[in-house]
């Protein structure tokens, strides 16, 4: 299994320099550039700024530095925010990004696997109905309508939570709401569906035929085979989850990471929007071997070698 | 399900209000316009940054609460009677916030900085009245040939390229501000992180997390310091508007510095005057390209002008939070005791200027039978969008279709720097200073950064080099009205709307006045308990 | 990602005749399915001929009628009529006396300190609540009495920002927003299904290699290629659907390639085989037809996906260009406009909801229809 995750990670290694190779290129063919802003500037003052940031070099010897210096683990000044360099700024707004994000995904699947096993057990009855409603529901609503309307609820009218910010416990509870939302509906509707399957499956019945109380036989039995798909889901979940917070992270003002998928891209900050993009692909090959893993571990079925 | 999380509303609120509560009077949580690129003055750009470094430092003058110039670092100055050589007496009890004297060797270091290449300043051009910096920028001289000197430690004396009479308000700008000399060299680009950075303004730096929060801390060590009322800022950097006026109504924010303006009608009935929405130096304009065959015609841009309803684009589509311009200088402007031209068109009612434009246009061959098509091109942003349908509609009566062309701003302005073609294209501008000059020299003919609309008149250049050779600000005052004049019969641009300063300032914030700059320097405030 | 974690490919084991003979009867049954189905056939018949048929052109502006709110009734409404002619007539520096309404008329008496020049009806056939003024100036030409007939104009969602019907801005919208659905999930099933099906049928290196391929693509993050894209291209329509269908086609490639690998070893791909069919022709005729159940459940599971990431888009900004409009960017609008116009974000939000709702749930049913798991 080690080696089967060694290998994985070292079979990345060709594919982040590919990702880094389209990406730095796409950034440079869009029109504009990371001074290019409503306040035009100086021709003199812009020559120096090219100078100072290597811009004036070909393109190509600008390539070969970036690549250069990622590899020592340098990711570079950033454009815009010219007191920092990249990593500290992602340093920055790593954390952030992470702890929301991991929340989200806790309470997406431990209230979708609730409301999904609920309706499953009670299979078309008017509590199935509901919950499939409100999944449904979850899954239409766009983020950038139900963030601000909790905010407005929940801080403006109720005053019960914080309307923006960072670093209390309870500035938390609403973001995290808004971006496990939509994916609490699609894991509830996961659960749901495998759950009917697996308390129809033989081995359920066996174990209720030995007379074992209903928790457990749909706690232990039923819910350990219909949680799979669930964790195969998971792979995607992170993903729209890392959409998510870019509305999430502009609606309450966080200091994640999110904002700089666009601000970073709207702004030409070449080093920056690199930065994210690989910590973005680093990201997802590390998660979707972490889902293979977990994977491997519940299913006993699927071994890596 | 629903009964669970209500009760952990419940409970987390009382939990909240413990922990948070309202917005503490000792510390004053000030909504800003975004995340400051930076803190060092010579690199800075942007009015989140000059907000808080103008907490943070103190130049040779000052704006106070209302947007005067007042006497800072310097108590007192001089001018040479050619207007060329200014010399600056500074107070003995200005004090960077490690101990150290302010003095006039430390303004000559950050202005030799500020215009060393290496630098990359993006606001050097500001100070480019002073002799020699120019050349130094461009790397072209020293920076000891530049015109500053500190005669002694509070003597300082600066000589400039040629007379500028509004000299004085441009040192008000955050590039004027000094640095403290040891700790840039000792810590290099890095002065400026908190533990290292040494100010010389009303507080301090104590914590910066970018995209959350810029502490500010009462400078004890600050001359004025038994004046300043409020012992902590909190600078809160918002990206989205309605996000700070959720944070205002919830409490959690004392002001906010740009408001929605979808929003202001609601506020302005909710909160009354806690809702601010001022003047601002700062004029929207359309661009009109006068390369284009069409655009080239002055008339035709004339009747272009004139169907616009203004008035409708402020009350309706800005909800009030523009102004009708009818001049590029905006009003309220200093050195400009003449004020701006009034144009004939603007006196008449809009049925008469339809007329007008319609015959203008019927006598090029435009009409609705005929008509021509008109790209627009704006930068991505709501209200852009709306103000350019709504223009499009006017328009569209007199035989002139529209066409769109959005773009983020970077590729916008960068379309236009790189002198793409197009034929109209929104900007704006927001004065650096309180000077026509400042308005009127974006259409010089060698203006490469600013003359998007390529006009090229050497009459109005002409005015515009007599101006900046006059001393006395009266007759200045009138060359450049007589640019201005020219300005509107030709209309490089088509001003559009003035800007206002939109702010939402809680009760409890005293000392807060509307100006026309739109600064509120924290050390006039105070907090109410 | 590993062959493990595909999802079990439901593997179709009749004849596909029969298959979905069966499974239309099912789906018959399910009354969920069959309500989203009408829903989708009224919102579709509205996309395609709403905007031919609307009572306002979407692009129409009404300068006098900015984010008025919805009503049943006509605008002007009675009690605005009085206000309007006084506006429509304050630039005419006319004084106004006494204004009368009757039926479908109004009369202003005016008058004015110099004289009245006839022409000022115009301000009032200028106002949108005005049409076929006329004046009629008293003999010293001081006063006089101008008549007009009101128009009857109908917002029954209410108007937006610009003063523009928001019913037929919906009804375009929906148009907009549908044609980004099939569109950009039309070209991510073309390329999925192809994509897959040639790496699942040809098989051994080849398949590895594409498959690698389609692992890098997985790790790239998508979405803010897509941002890129838009905002470096410009908003052109036609290339968002080709981003957005270049973003979601990876998922397809890779159902699709299990399926084919199953069908690879049935008895009919070998027959063709052994005939000497060429593989080009064995994909399209055999491999391909016999994917189409799974194409089909999801489609209708990728077009919500799609209409979700161009409203998504829209909140960024990057939505498409005036006039037109889709649900993503009138719901953005909406979402601004929340706090001061709620019917802006309502009705927008509600046809989205209603929308997305009957592809879910028609998607749901399509499912267990053609599900031989659950036989």
């Amino acid at each position: 299994m080690a080696a089967y995750a060694i290998r994985r990670l070292l079979g990345a290694i060709p594919t982040l320099f590919i990702i880094v190779t389209i990406a730095f290129f796409m950034m440079r063919v869009a029109p504009g550039g990371p001074f290019d802003q409503e306040r035009t500037l100086e021709a003199t003052v812009m020559a120096n700024l090219n100078a100072t940031f290597g811009l004036d070099k070909p393109l190509w010897q600008q390539y070969f530095m970036y690549l250069g210096n990622l590899f020592q683990g340098d990711m570079g000044p950033s454009f815009i925010y010219r007191d920092l360099r990249v990593h500290q700024i992602l340093g920055e707004g790593l954390p952030v990004s992470m702890a929301l994000g991991a929340w989200a995904l806790v309470v997406a699947l431990v209230f979708g696997t609730l409301l999904g096993t609920i309706a499953a057990l009670r299979q078309n009855s008017t509590t199935d109905f509901a919950v499939i409603a409100v999944a449904t529901f979850g899954i239409t609503v766009p983020n950038f309508v139900v963030a601000p309307v909790l905010s407005l609820v929940f801080a403006v009218i109720l005053s019960w939570l914080p309307a923006q910010g960072w670093g209390d416990w309870n500035q938390m509870i609403l973001p995290v709401i808004a971006l496990a939302l939509p994916q609490m509906a699609v894991v509830a509707r996961l659960i749901r569906g495998s759950m009917i399957e697996a308390l129809r499956s033989d081995h359920v019945r066996t174990a209720r035929a030995y007379g074992l109380p209903n928790r457990i036989v749909v706690v232990k039995h039923a819910l350990r085979a219909a949680i799979l798909p669930v964790v195969s889901y998971l792979g995607p979940a992170a993903a729209a989850l890392l959409t998510g917070s870019i509305v999430v992270e502009q609606v309450f003002n966080l200091p994640g990471i999110g904002r700089f998928f666009v601000q970073g891209a709207l702004n030409r900050d070449y080093t920056l929007v690199m930065g994210t993009v690989v910590i973005v692909a680093v990201f997802v090959v590390v998660f979707n071997l972490i889902v293979d893993l977990l994977y491997a571990a519940l299913d006993p079925r699927v071994r890596y070698d | 399900m629903l009964r669970l999380s209500s009760r952990t509303a419940v409970l987390s609120a009382a939990l909240c209000a413990l922990l948070a509560g309202s917005v503490s009077a000792q510390t004053y949580f000030r909504g800003n316009d975004g995340n400051p690129e930076t803190l060092d003055q010579h690199k800075t750009s942007t009015v989140a940054e000059a907000n808080i470094l103008r907490d943070l430092y103190e130049g040779l003058v000052i704006y106070n609460s209302s947007a005067e110039v007042i006497p800072g670092v310097a108590t007192d100055w001089s001018v040479s009677d050619d207007g060329l050589v200014y010399t600056f007496n500074l107070r003995d009890d200005a004090k960077w916030s490690n101990g150290d004297p302010v003095t006039a060797g430390d303004f000559v270091y950050s202005w030799r900085r500020i215009m060393a290449p290496e630098t990359g300043a993006k606001y050097a051009n500001i100070l480019y009245p002073i002799k020699n910096a120019e050349a130094v920028n461009k790397g072209e001289a020293e920076g000891v040939s530049m015109g500053v000197e500190a005669v002694d430690d509070t003597t300082l004396q600066i000589t400039l390229e040629q007379p500028t009479p509004f000299f004085i308000e441009l040192l008000t700008h955050q590039t004027g501000l000094p640095v403290h000399p040891p700790s840039v060299e000792e810590h290099g680009a890095d002065f400026v992180q908190p533990g290292n950075l040494v100010s010389n303004g009303a507080y301090t730096l104590v914590e910066n997390s970018l995209n959350d929060k810029i502490v500010l801390a009462k400078n004890e060590m600050f001359h004025s310091a038994d004046t300043v009322m409020i012992p902590e800022v909190h600078y809160l950097p918002f990206e989205d508007r309605a996000t700070c006026v959720r944070g205002w109504e919830a409490g959690e924010v004392h002001s906010c510095s740009d408001l929605p303006a979808e929003d202001i009608a609601r506020l302005k009935a909710e909160h009354g005057d806690a809702a601010k929405v001022a003047p601002y130096l700062g004029t929207y304009y359309y661009a009109l390209n006068h390369t284009d065959p069409i655009l080239a015609d002055p008339e035709v841009r004339q009747a272009l002008s004139m169907v616009i309803d203004r008035e409708f684009l402020a009350d309706e589509i800005f909800q009030g939070t523009m102004v009708a311009a009818t001049s590029f200088v905006p009003p309220g402007i200093g050195n400009y005791a003449t004020g701006s031209p009034e144009v004939e068109y603007f006196g008449m009612s809009m049925l008469d200027r339809e007329d007008k434009a319609a015959e203008i246009l019927a006598g090029k061959g435009i009409t609705p039978d005929s008509p021509v098509t008109i790209e627009i091109m704006y930068n991505t942003s709501e209200n852009h969008k709306n103000a350019a349908t709504a223009i499009a509609d006017m328009w569209s009566n007199f035989g002139v279709k529209v066409e769109y062309n959005v773009r983020d701003a970077s590729a916008h302005y960068a379309h236009l720097r790189d002198k793409g073609d197009f034929d109209v294209a929104r900007a704006g501008w927001i004065g650096d200073y309180s000077d026509p000059q400042n308005f009127l020299f974006m259409v010089e003919s060698d203006n490469d950064g600013f003359n998007y609309a390529n006009y090229n008149n050497a009459e109005y250049d002409a005015l515009m080099d007599k101006a900046a050779a006059i001393t006395d600000l009266e007759a200045r005052s009138d060359v450049l009205r007589q640019a201005e004049d020219m300005f509107m019969r030709d209309l490089p641009f088509i001003p559009l709307l003035y800007y206002s300063s939109r702010s939402l300032v809680s009760p409890q914030l005293k000392g807060w006045e509307s100006n026309i700059q739109n600064v509120h320097p924290t050390r006039f405030l105070s907090l109410d308990g | 990602m590993t062959d493990t974690t595909l999802p079990d490919a439901p593997v179709l084991t009749q004849e596909s005749r029969s298959l979905w003979a069966t499974a239309m009867l099912r789906l018959r049954r399910n009354r969920a399915a069959m309500a989203s189905l009408v829903v989708l056939i009224v919102m579709l018949f509205a996309g395609i001929f709403g905007p031919l048929v609307a009572p306002h052109s979407y692009a129409e502006v009404y300068p006098e009628f900015v984010k008025v709110p919805p009503s049943l009734t006509p605008y002007p409404q009675a009690e605005a009529i009085e206000p309007a002619a006084q506006s429509a007539l304050r630039r005419a520096r006319l004084e106004i006396g006494e204004i009368s309404i009757s039926g479908g008329q109004v009369s202003i008496e005016v008058a004015s300190s110099r004289e009245i020049d006839p022409r000022v009806s115009r301000y009032i056939d200028r106002s949108d609540v005005f049409s076929n003024a006329e004046t009629t100036v008293a003999d010293d030409g001081l006063s006089g009495v101008i008549t007009a007939d009101v128009q009857q104009l109908y917002f029954l969602m209410g108007t937006d920002g610009n003063g523009r019907d928001l019913f037929s801005r919906i009804l375009i919208s929906l148009r907009i927003s549908l044609l980004i659905g099939f569109l950009a999930t039309a070209v991510a099933l073309t390329i999925g299904v192809l994509y897959g099906a040639t790496a699942g049928f040809i098989g051994g290196r080849v398949d590895n290699v594409m498959m690698r391929i389609v692992d890098i693509l997985y790790s790239l993050p998508f979405i803010f290629f897509v941002i890129l894209l838009v905002v470096f291209f410009g908003r052109n329509v036609v290339l968002m659907f080709i981003a957005v269908g270049a973003v979601e086609w990876l998922d397809m490639a890779r159902i699709t390639r299990g399926q084919t690998l199953s069908l690879r070893r049935r008895e009919f791909v070998h027959a063709a085989e052994a005939m000497g069919v060429s593989r080009k022709a064995i994909i399209r005729r055999h491999i391909i037809p016999n994917t189409l159940g799974t194409v089909v459940i999801y489609m209708t599971l990728l077009i919500p996906k799609v209409i979700l990431l161009e409203s998504f888009l829209s909140f960024l900004g990057l939505g498409v260009q005036e006039p037109l409009t889709s649900l993503g960017v009138l719901i953005a609008e909406g979402a601004d406009n929340m706090r001061n116009a709620p019917f802006m974000l309502f009705w927008p939000a509600l046809t989205m909801t209603a929308l997305l709702f009957a592809l879910n749930f028609l998607g749901d049913g399509l499912r267990d229809a053609l599900d031989p798991k659950d036989r």
